[in-house]
């Protein structure tokens, strides 16, 4: 049976800075400090340790000369929090990986604090720019000029499942996902084409796909990334890291974004999806997927037929309820797994009938909207820098600017939820036992990372408590145990360290 | 207490008027949705950034993952 799809989300921010030094690491920097500062008061700032970083591990069974290795960048902020996700700077982007959760709702709820964890820094650092200064942050993944950051998806797999299958039979979910997942984009930033070859597309991210499998994360980008590093037991575990997707605005395209991603990759864990949806050409494929707003063209199947985007998505739906029949969808969270098959319907028949229907949901159709509405009123052509505004104000993340926030998008989480997932962790991963130390004993803990936590507590060595079980150190695991510990050397005994 | 007369009224009126009754609905939703569209245009007319052209031209970041 498939394991429970531990997951989580990675974003990088787009920065922009108003005053003062125009560096984006050095604003993306204060931005991180000025927030820890702000929630920490007088505690120090417990860092990130790199001790079990292998980025150069590729899933295809070798690894990279160090020389070629992707940088791991040590030097720069790089901080913990109480709710178990991380917040650092990579490369000149402020990013938030949210802590491991183990359904979609929950990877919503901690992304959707992640965001409002940034609104709150852009409030913090104000006070450090000169008068009249401010960092704008927009939750994107392209300036509309040929470059683009990431939203990463992870998800937990059996090291079992051979590599090939999960890459060969994932990549027609990654290709055809963007028609309710695509975060909409005006204009077109393929190499050697003209900003206007496409007037408006579906995904952010489709234009910068060119390799179909690979380790690069940074150029020649891979639509399945092969990066090795399951931050677990190497030896049950594989990690999924998806780079093919579009941060969202809308809830309901992160949700069904990691939902139907953790459903199809138990189908293929469990050798049930088979090869039906196989593509002939997938990076030719996500870009057709996403240049066509009509939904109507068709990409070529392995086998040499042809089907459209909307047409692969219904076949794996099929397969998903078939999947549910036979094997039940406890691995993505029972109370959750029937309104993942049902939305996934609504959406899909939605985008079927009529995209406008679905202006609540998907974010490309609420942004091509008020693009479409914009480019009326003000009697606007295509390729007007006007509209380039809108897309791109669309994620700004200033209440008083974000125009996602005007779109009428349905909100699946509360605000209260939101607000507490801010400070506390998920109770249903290892990300609960480093959230509570860290809010329990700060000045004890003076280093973390997935798999492990360390700890100081005087004069003996410090100690590493190792985490390589994402599913141990749960609130049902170890929430007594840390409740009775008043310090952090009680809980190191009674933990047998 | 207005409300109230009101509402049988409407009632009697629709079923007097069956032959007609698809085309209002789809226009009474076509009309609503222009409306919210127009608002939200509105909106957008006021907090878009007043120099969205060099907001646009400025907007440069570095490549990340």
């Amino acid at each position: 049976m498939a394991l429970t799809k531990v997951c989580g989300i990675e974003t990088e921010y787009g920065i922009v800075v108003r005053g003062g030094d125009n560096n984006p690491v050095s604003a993306s920097s204060m931005l991180i400090n000025a927030y820890i500062a702000a929630t920490n008061r007088d505690r120090g700032r417990i860092g990130w340790d790199f001790e079990d970083e292998q980025p150069a591990n590729d899933a295809r069974g070798f690894s990279l000369d160090e020389s070629l290795a992707p940088e791991v960048e040590t030097m720069l902020v790089n901080a913990v929090l109480t709710n178990g996700a991380r917040y650092y700077v990579d490369h000149a982007h402020p990013e938030i990986s949210t802590p491991e959760v183990t359904t979609a709702r929950e990877a919503l709820v901690w992304d959707r604090a992640a965001e409002e964890i940034v609104r709150a820094s852009m409030g913090h650092v104000v006070s450090l720019l000169p008068e009249g200064g401010e960092i704008i942050i927009h939750k994107n993944n392209s300036d509309g000029k040929g470059n683009s950051y990431g939203c990463h998806e992870n998800y937990l797999l059996a090291r079992e499942t051979p590599f090939g299958r999960l890459a060969g039979q994932i990549t027609p979910h990654f290709v055809t996902r963007q028609v309710f997942c695509g975060a909409g984009k005006v204009g077109c930033e393929l190499p050697g084409r003209p900003h206007d070859h496409v007037p408006y597309q579906l995904s952010q991210r489709a234009d910068f796909f060119e390799e179909e499998i690979g380790l690069e994360t940074t150029l020649k980008r891979p639509i399945v990334n092969t990066r090795d590093e399951p931050h677990a037991d190497a030896q049950k575990y594989r990690r999924l890291h998806v780079i093919v997707g579009d941060a969202n605005m809308s809830e309901t395209a992160t949700y069904l974004k990691v939902a139907t991603t953790a459903v199809v990759l138990a189908m293929i864990e469990d050798d049930e999806l088979g090869d039906d949806w196989l593509l002939g050409n997938p990076v030719a494929a996500i870009r057709q997927v996403s240049h066509d707003p009509t939904l109507r063209q068709t990409i070529m199947l392995r086998d040499g037929s042809r089907a459209t985007a909307l047409e692969v998505q219904f076949g794996l739906l099929e397969r998903a309820r078939k999947y549910e029949q036979s094997h039940g969808l406890a691995c993505v969270g029972e109370a959750v797994a029937v309104d993942i098959l049902d939305r996934w319907e609504a959406v899909l028949t939605g985008l079927e009938s009529d995209p406008a229907s679905v202006a609540s949901q998907v974010d490309w159709v609420a942004k091509q909207r008020l693009v479409d509405g914009y480019a009326a009123r003000h009697d606007v052509q295509p390729g007007s820098a006007r509209l380039k505004a809108i897309d791109l104000q669309y994620h700004d993340l200033r209440p008083e600017r974000c125009l996602a926030l005007r779109a009428g998008l349905d909100t699946l989480v509360s605000a209260d939820e939101v607000a507490s997932a801010m400070t506390e962790p998920p109770t249903t991963t290892r990300a609960y036992f480093r959230g509570r130390c860290l809010q329990k004993y700060p000045d004890d803990v003076v280093a973390a990372n997935w798999d492990s936590l360390v700890f100081d507590i005087g004069r003996d060595p410090l100690r590493r408590v190792p985490m390589m079980e994402p599913l141990r150190g749960t609130a049902d695991h170890v929430g007594t145990l840390i409740d009775d510990s008043e310090t952090a050397r009680d809980l190191l005994d009674r933990l047998g360290q | 207490m207005a409300e109230r007369t009101q509402k049988p009224k409407s009632t009697t009126g629709r079923e007097a008027d069956t032959t007609a009754e698809a085309t209002p609905a789809v226009t009474e939703t076509g009309e609503k949705l222009k409306a919210e569209l127009d608002d939200l245009l509105d909106e957008i007319d006021e907090v878009l950034e007043t120099n969205a052209e060099d907001f646009v031209k400025s907007y440069v970041q570095k490549g990340g993952q």
